[in-house]
């Protein structure tokens, strides 16, 4: 059992790079992406794992990251919403949700788009059902899922072109 | 009463009624939104609120020591603490009694809803704030709680506000037309004991948040904020606080969804003002999800008792009467303005000619509400719906038939309703044959027949008819309060030509994802005669940069009309300029002088042109090239504000114009019950807009789906309820279910164009919706009971209570609704 008050030195890597740090053990590992690597597209909408805004990708699965405290992540590969296209560039599932107006406000956007690049390497080619299975655990509140649905349905299109 | 024509109106050009990508989506996309928790400072501290676990309770003592104690703690400010450092109490827009209300940034005295604030702690970090949030000791004396609307307006009610002397906040009676003429000489009077709106709210995702700073310096306070409504913040807290306006100074870039919840974060933000006063430094708050569903703000919840209809037997419907109770919660934020706005609608879709509404707002013991997606509108276009398809089950009228024969008819545009507002333009009944068609209602009804008992399963076809008032004339606050200094409504922008040519626009605006940047972009790119790409709009609202005026904001569906006629105004003057510029530059008359692509042309002549680069040079580092005659004239800099044509309406008889623009959404939807469970599942769902002039169509319609699938969790999943001691039993996501991808159907859409003869670009406001799924699915719940005696009498319609109005027969409870009919008036065949 540890202490509240407790630090303790993590190493993570994260979109590839290493960061070594110190950490107190009750830090939630959203708030170390946010607070301590100043990583601010990871976001919070709750704090109980409900609504997805904090979705990230750790050692290959779709975890919320409000969910887990930062020393649980010692030695783990995280993937963010600013690692998936890494030269600056759109992915594909970025450029459906654009085209497609699949975000309005833009908070639960980096969520989904983690959801959605997990769901497509998966499965490249899900039906409707299978979008709104992926995206259950994501919250929006201003499209409606609509144009969510649309955009990933047409990113499996276009990468299966 | 009439709104004057706009002069002009201009064409659609190369971008304004394109579906225009989106501007702002590259930064959102890459996680590089700037949101109000992205905001640091240096030396900020992190704080928490110390919130009443009771819903009502005296406040015997608040002892802050233990929580000091904690190393990396920086300062708690008490209740008592924050009154002494206040001016004043919050400015209150009620009249008397209920303008005596003593409210300050903190509770003092009395906590009087679950989640009052008490206290607020300010620490190293987010995780000790909230440890030393619960170390502070507050001594509560519990006093019964009062939670209902109706009761709370009683005599013996306990009193949430000692010395106002009643719970009641408001209450007038709104008469127009002669409701009793109509109910004596009607062939049917229906009447309805009690229709029930409940409390929801939008929950945006991004819970409030803020960075205040009160400078030991300059005494200047910078709010780095989500707040929605900045300026109506800035115009409340500001004489509380004791700084004047210019040293108070609002910003903010991206929201993460906002509603209309986050104009209520303003008691908070005056908070944190002091508590930064207080430890001489910057306070860091983001709101944690519970304290957000606890405290930020819910939509009002509102009864409507003893409801009476009259009915001619042809099936024209001459008005109704009704007594409302609104539940304003604790204190009043930006209430009782619910207790008027309302009536930009009072009659709805509908021709009704005689309306009294008998309205009172009360304070109970819960969060106090603010304004929620179709603000005081969508309660009572609710219950105009209700009553449209209870009469319809009444008298066996066709739901469809009903509608059509009552709505306001295309042809008596612009029409007045009985209390001098004015629809602008609109086809209600055929945005409802295209929703009709849309979800093949004829199958769904022989689908519907051919079932039949036995299958343990019902269908229904429901549908929503509701108003999108936009552009407020805040003169309707009179009607509240007489002594309001408030009237009219309007926008402000800035565009410029920059130092190389390039087109900079801001506006007075907050957007929380309806597109500014992008359709303001669009509006701009036409009149000046640029590419969309050329012109720049700045991300998000300062005080420090941008123009407002006391309106800006957003909220109340009206960026359409005033925030993009406010650009509009903003890059005409600067088209005068450069134009004139121009014709100096070529030796031409001004009124030859063409702009396209970035250059300024004599019409005829190609090779006689400037680029925008030269008539900048000319202002800004040329300038003795220029007659002196000519320098002060050009600024390249311009502003405008545009003031829509409001009048101050009548606060004795109630009447006036108090919306600008009406867009309508019809809604029409089929349901399958479930009768063993009573779950409802949603068959197919079709919003037909009318918008007016659509400057992004793509744009609409996400706006569409968005207020779509907000009013369906309302109506199915979603509700704010408390026990009998004040208690809210949904605080978390766990409890308040917000519609996910599971629950939200594919939602078709389809649109009619009928330009607002108002507005300078023929746009509606929209985006707010009206609450149409809400009637939708009532409906459709209605229709799904077929000749069954149970009524659809509220707004939340979840499983258990969809099961009891299943089988409400077999238990024989009263069915709410009778009807009388005169000699004649046989109900319909």
């Amino acid at each position: 059992m540890v202490e509240a008050g407790t630090i303790q030195t993590i190493e993570v890597t994260v979109n590839g790079e290493k960061h070594r740090a110190t950490v107190a053990s009750r830090q939630l590992l959203v708030h170390f992406l946010r607070d301590s690597l100043a990583m601010k597209g990871t976001h919070i909408g709750c704090d109980t794992g409900s609504c997805g805004a904090c979705t990230v990708i750790i050692d290959g699965r779709l975890t919320k990251s409000c969910m887990l405290l930062a020393p649980q992540a010692d030695g783990a590969e995280i993937e963010t919403i600013e690692g998936v296209a890494p030269d600056g560039q759109l992915t594909p599932v970025q450029e459906a949700f654009h085209e497609q107006h699949g975000l309005q406000c833009g908070y639960c956007t980096p969520g989904l788009v983690m959801a959605a690049t997990f769901l497509l390497r998966r499965n490249p080619d899900p039906t409707e059902d299978e979008i709104r299975r992926a995206i259950r655990g994501n919250i929006c509140r201003c499209t409606g899922y609509v144009n969510i649905v649309r955009s990933i349905a047409s990113a499996a299109a276009r990468e299966a072109a | 009463m009439t709104t004057t024509p706009a002069e002009t109106q201009i064409e659609i050009g190369r971008y304004v009624g394109q579906n225009v990508p989106r501007v702002e989506d590259r930064r959102l996309l890459q996680g590089q939104g700037e949101f109000a928790d992205d905001v640091w400072m240096h030396r900020q501290g992190y704080a928490h609120f110390v919130r009443s676990p009771h819903g009502h309770a005296r406040i015997v003592s608040v002892n802050p020591r233990r929580a000091l104690e904690l190393d990396g703690v920086y300062a708690v400010l008490t209740g008592e603490e924050a009154k002494e450092m206040c001016q004043v109490p919050f400015f209150q827009i009620a009249p008397e009694p209920a303008g005596r209300i003593e409210e300050y940034p903190l509770a003092v005295d009395k906590a009087r809803y679950h989640g009052d604030a008490v206290a607020v702690v300010l620490a190293e970090t987010r995780e000790l704030a909230r440890d030393a949030a619960g170390l502070v000791e507050v001594d509560y004396e519990p006093l019964p709680a009062v939670v209902d609307t109706v009761a709370a307006a009683d005599s013996g009610a306990p009193l949430l506000h000692e010395q106002v002397g009643t719970n009641v906040a408001w209450h007038g009676v709104y008469d127009w037309g002669d409701i009793d003429w109509a109910l004596e000489n009607a062939d049917h009077v229906v009447e309805i004991d009690r229709l029930h709106f409940h409390r929801f709210s939008s929950t945006p995702l991004e819970c409030n948040g803020a960075v205040v700073n009160w400078d030991p310096g300059t005494d200047v306070v910078t709010v780095t904020s989500n707040n929605q409504m900045p300026m109506f913040a800035s115009m409340v807290i500001g004489p509380t606080l004791g700084v004047a306006s210019n040293r108070l100074l609002f910003s903010s870039q991206d929201i993460g969804g906002a509603f209309g919840i986050k104009i209520g974060s303003y008691p908070q933000i005056a908070a944190l003002a002091l508590l930064s006063r207080k430890a001489g430094r910057p306070v860091k708050w983001t709101e944690y999800r519970t304290d957000h569903m606890l405290s930020a703000g819910h939509g009002n919840e509102r009864v409507f008792l003893d409801t009476k209809v009259a009915v001619m037997k042809d099936g024209t419907i001459l008005g109704f009467k009704t007594r409302a109770f609104d539940d304003a919660g604790g204190y009043l934020h930006y209430e009782p303005l619910g207790a008027v706005i309302w009536s930009q609608v009072c009659c709805g879709c509908y021709r009704f000619k005689h309306i009294q509404v008998d309205y009172t707002e009360t304070l109970t013991n819960k969060c106090p509400t603010v304004p929620n997606r179709g603000y005081s509108r969508l309660q009572h276009l609710w219950a105009i719906e209700r009553v449209i398809d209870l009469v319809a089950h009444e008298l066996g009228f066709d739901p469809v038939e009903l509608r059509k024969r009552n709505y306001v008819q295309p042809d008596e545009y612009p029409y007045e309703t009985p209390n001098g507002c004015v629809y602008d333009s609109g086809d209600l009944p055929r945005s409802l044959d295209i929703a009709l068609e849309l979800i093949h209602a004829d199958r769904w009804r022989e689908r519907q027949r051919e079932l039949g008992q036995g299958s343990g399963k019902r269908i229904g076809i429901g549908i929503g008819s509701t108003l999108d008032s936009g552009t407020n004339n805040f003169g309707q606050a009179r009607i509240i309060n007489p002594d309001l200094p408030f009237s009219g409504n309007g926008e402000a922008a800035y565009v410029k030509l920059d130092l190389y040519g390039e087109v900079n626009v801001n506006l007075g605006t907050t957007p929380q994802g309806q597109s500014h940047e992008t359709t303001a972009a669009q509006v701009v790119a036409d009149v000046l005669g640029v590419t969309h790409e050329m012109v720049h709009v700045t991300a998000g609202f300062d005080q420090r940069q941008n123009t407002y005026v006391a309106f800006s904001g957003t909220y109340a569906s009206q960026f359409a009309v005033t925030g993009l006629a406010a650009a509009q105004g903003a890059a005409e003057k600067l088209r005068r300029e450069i134009v004139e510029l121009a014709a100096f530059a070529l030796q031409a008359d001004a009124g030859e002088i063409d702009l396209a692509d970035g250059t300024c042309y004599v019409r005829g002549d190609r090779d006689r042109a400037i680029p925008f680069i030269g008539v900048a040079n000319m202002v800004y580092s040329n300038n003795a090239v220029l007659p002196m005659e000519m320098r002060d004239r050009y600024s390249l800099n311009c502003r405008h504000v545009y003031v829509p044509p409001f009048q101050v309406p009548d606060s004795e008889t109630k009447r006036g114009n108090l919306t600008l623009t009406y867009a309508s959404q019809i809604h029409a939807c089929v349901v399958e019950i479930d009768e063993e469970t009573g779950e409802v599942a949603i068959l197919d769902y079709a919003a037909v807009d009318d918008c007016g002039r659509r400057i992004n169509p793509k744009i609409v319609e996400g706006q569409v789906h968005g207020a779509t699938a907000l009013g369906l969790g309302a109506a199915l999943y979603e509700a704010f309820e408390y026990d009998e001691d004040g208690q809210l039993q949904q605080a978390s996501f766990y409890d308040y279910h917000a519609i996910t991808a599971l629950d939200a159907p594919e939602i078709k859409t389809g649109e009619i164009e009928s330009p607002s003869p108002f507005t300078p670009n023929g746009a509606k406001g929209m985006g707010e919706g009206g609450g149409a799924p809400l009637h939708a699915i009532c409906s459709a719940i209605q229709d799904a009971l077929g000749d069954r005696d149970a009524i659809v009498s509220d707004s939340h319609n979840p499983w258990e209570r969809v099961w009891r109005l299943v089988h409400s027969g077999e238990r024989g409870e009263p069915r709410g609704v009778s009807v009388i009919s005169r000699s004649g008036g046989e109900p319909a065949p």
